[in-house]
């Protein structure tokens, strides 16, 4: 058993932070998160020469074919960069949901473009009654044709297709279809923008069975586990960094244990996290029994731990942590939106207590 | 990443397991109950069985009696004790700290002398290193050792001495240079029990019990050649003792935590919460389901940091976060089994209505020592802090 990286993965991890640190600093974060979707192409097409838009899914579609732990360092550098725009919502929501749903023609026509950063998408889930549970889906497609709203649909100004859970299947739709309304949700992440997504008797093309949905989701909540802990990574080095320079009572404030051991605390909740999150994505990757666990324990973890890690940090920069100026708040910004996002840390121990308590208490029922 | 086990792994695994199987006592349960200086010959005889196999010591290596068994490998051994519930083995701090230490540190006769009886349990170690004003702080110690001809005298108190009533050797810090700084002036000497002016007196701890002593020296006369390591070094081999105790403990500790939070899933299902079984309330499945993902994230996080020190060759400081993880995970997990068991948690194993013969109650009230003993949470803290993090030093 070896449970750390290869050479190759180190590789692909350490370009990444190369990538993402020399054509998404933070500076540009800032800029980008003052317009109105966060996006921009140049970075995009050069999202799609690394080879990033492809990452996950077959070369005969036009992707790099590389696995789930691959997919999982690329979201924690981007993670780590705060990186703005479609990439989660286009690469791991919309792509990994064609490529477990489509047929070969579909995946030729929507997911080909995707891999070769031609084209943009989304996944619409949420509604206004509902809830990240499936079972709270209410949208029906009717004769090829929907009618209703979906929420907090990620990136979707910039989405080419939108790709929507109903109750009779996952079906997609042209984003620029007549019926299709998108409209802005001003969320706090200034990041990672939200939209409501109205659809008034939508052509739809359907993708597939809701059954197909289990896959591409555990994925898509791993990788947006692992940007956590790449934002966590970074909430902590900033703080460490910090405590090391700032000067009170004429000494560094990370002698002082008070600090010292928040930011201890720090490093065990991001490496615990990391530990989840890692084995989540080998156990997706390998088919392993205990894969749908395995993401929600990364899941919880990492939804209650980014926001005690950002709580610290802030915490730690006393006032200067409070300041707009500091860039704290907007990891701390994106945090509170990915808690949430596909199920908070309530929501996985719900999921994880009916893997292991409810499988228990039907084997003693049997014995 | 691979976290499938290797064909060497599983070969291992299934070796042990089958010589398990066909040697563990079938009766430990019987015994487990008593108090330990009664089950203290049995556990001896089960560790000599466990030698006799070439299974005491699996970690050490192979030209000392031991397997040369990677970390992995000893992971597996563990888990594979606890799946068949063996006994624990009687030479515990000889096994997992001491003969490590001297392996590393020893001179040839030492080794020689000490390591096979140590494998054998012919001779128990204890450990002396905490006093009663060095705790935390354990580099300020005061037990002397002065050198007279070839002889060190040794005066002095030393405190929470695991298996100090059955020890006969003691791995003991003494202070050999008061005059120079408090970490150089340390040296490990090798004490044999028995000598005089060696008194060992219980120390009774909130659980009832006395797993630990006190050790009082007086004019104790140790030879020179009973020095582990150089003269005024003692800090460093102490160090790694305690490396030793950080690193690998928390893999034993994986498959016992296991079982507990199981057992605890368990009785969720039997135990009534507002006329249905416990198992259906809402809020202890979120603490259970927490519980659950803390005890593998214990195990992950385990996993990973055996594959760092594979790759780098040495335990650090990331002994220091599995120790902090398990000992405030414990007191979590003993918290949630009082909360589900009710005011049955409370009753002792002599209580007719006691649940699962008190284990629960004493777990409780063990667990409260977890985060003090082997480093206190702050200690482990201040290690991270520094050692990992590179902050200042706080003290």
């Amino acid at each position: 058993m070896q449970f750390g990286l290869n050479e190759s993965q180190e590789f692909l991890r350490d370009s990444a932070r190369q990538f993402f640190a020399g054509e998404c600093p933070i500076a540009k974060v800032r800029r980008l998160m003052e317009t109105d979707a966060a996006f921009d192409a140049n970075l995009w097409a050069k999202f799609a020469e690394q080879g990033y838009t492809g990452i996950i899914f077959p070369e005969e579609f036009g992707g790099v074919g590389l696995g789930i732990v691959e997919l999982i360092l690329l979201m924690e550098e981007a993670g780590r960069a705060l990186l703005p725009g479609p990439f989660f919502s286009t690469v791991v929501m919309a792509g990994s949901l064609l490529d477990t749903t489509a047929t070969k023609e579909q995946k030729r026509k929507y997911l080909e473009p995707i891999c070769r950063g031609q084209r943009r998408a989304t996944v619409a889930f949420f509604e206004a009654e509902g809830s990240w549970d499936l079972a709270d889906v209410r949208l029906i497609a009717v004769n090829g044709r929907l009618q209703g709203e979906k929420l907090f649909v990620a990136d979707a100004a910039v989405a080419d297709w939108i790709l929507v859970v109903a109750r009779n299947g996952v079906f997609l739709v042209d984003a620029k279809a007549p019926g299709i309304r998108v409209k802005p949700m001003r969320g706090m992440d200034l990041t990672r923008k939200l939209y409501s997504v109205q659809f008034d008797n939508a052509p739809a093309e359907k993708l597939g069975e809701t059954t197909g949905l289990a896959r591409p989701r555990a994925i898509a909540t791993a990788a947006l586990a692992a940007e956590m802990v790449g934002g966590m990574q970074r909430t902590l080095d900033i703080t460490v960094e910090y405590a090391k320079t700032r000067k009170q009572f004429g000494k560094p404030i990370g002698i002082f244990q008070a600090v010292q051991h928040q930011c201890a605390d720090m490093y065990l909740e991001t490496e615990s996290a990391r530990s989840a999150v890692y084995y989540a994505a080998w156990a997706l990757e390998h088919h392993a029994p205990d894969a749908a666990a395995a993401v929600s324990i990364a899941k919880l973890y990492a939804s209650d731990a980014s926001r005690t890690v950002g709580n610290r940090g802030i915490q730690v920069h006393g006032g200067m942590g409070f300041t707009w100026e500091n860039d704290l708040h907007l990891y701390y910004r994106r945090a509170k939106a990915s808690e949430t996002m596909f199920g908070d840390a309530t929501f996985h121990r719900e999921q994880l207590a009916r893997l292991t308590i409810d499988a228990e208490a039907v084997s003693a029922q049997r014995a | 990443m691979d976290l499938n086990l290797t064909p060497e792994e599983v070969a291992f695994r299934d070796e042990f397991r089958a010589w398990l199987q066909a040697n563990v006592p079938r009766d430990w349960a019987e015994w487990r109950e008593k108090p330990l200086e009664e089950s203290f010959p049995y556990l001896r005889a089960w560790q000599r069985k466990l030698h006799e196999g070439g299974w005491a010591a699996v970690s050490w290596p192979k030209e000392y009696g031991g397997r040369g068994a990677t970390l992995m490998q000893q992971a597996i051994f563990w888990e594979e004790m606890a799946r068949l519930e063996a006994p624990p083995m009687a030479n515990a701090l000889g096994l997992g700290l001491i003969g490590p230490t001297i392996i590393a540190y020893g001179t040839g006769a030492q080794k020689k002398r000490f390591i096979p009886k140590i494998l054998s349990a012919e001779e128990i170690w204890c450990q002396g290193f905490s006093e009663p004003n060095a705790g935390s702080d354990l580099a300020s110690l005061q037990t002397e050792a002065r050198l007279v001809d070839r002889h060190y005298i040794v005066n002095g108190q030393k405190v929470w001495t695991s298996y100090g009533w059955v020890g006969d050797w003691c791995e003991l810090v003494v202070r050999t240079d008061p005059t120079a700084p408090k970490h150089k002036g340390l040296t490990v000497l090798l004490v044999d029990m028995k000598s005089p002016g060696v008194e060992v007196r219980p120390l009774r701890q909130m659980t009832g019990e006395s797993e630990f002593n006190e050790i009082f020296f007086r004019d104790v006369q140790v030879p020179a050649e009973n020095v582990l390591g150089r003269v005024n070094d003692g800090w460093n081999v102490a160090v790694s003792t305690l490396m030793h105790e950080r690193g690998a403990y928390g893999a034993r500790l994986i498959p016992i935590f296991r079982r507990n939070i199981n057992r605890l899933i368990e009785l969720s299902s039997v135990t009534q919460r507002n006329g249905r079984p416990a198992s259906l309330d809402p809020v202890l499945r979120q603490r259970l389901a927490q519980c659950y993902a803390d005890v593998e994230i214990m195990r992950l996080n385990q996993l990973r940091a055996f594959s760092r020190i594979t790759a780098t060759g040495a335990p650090g400081p990331e002994g220091s976060i599995q120790k902090l993880f398990w000992s405030e995970l414990n007191q979590r997990l003993q918290q949630l089994a009082q909360e589900l068991l009710g005011p049955y948690g409370q009753l002792l194993g002599s209580d007719a209505h006691a649940i699962d013969k008190g284990i629960w109650s004493y777990g409780y009230l063990r667990s409260r020592g977890n985060t003090i003993e082997a480093g206190t949470s702050e200690v482990q803290r201040n290690i991270i802090g520094h050692f990992v993090l590179g902050l200042p030093r706080s003290y």
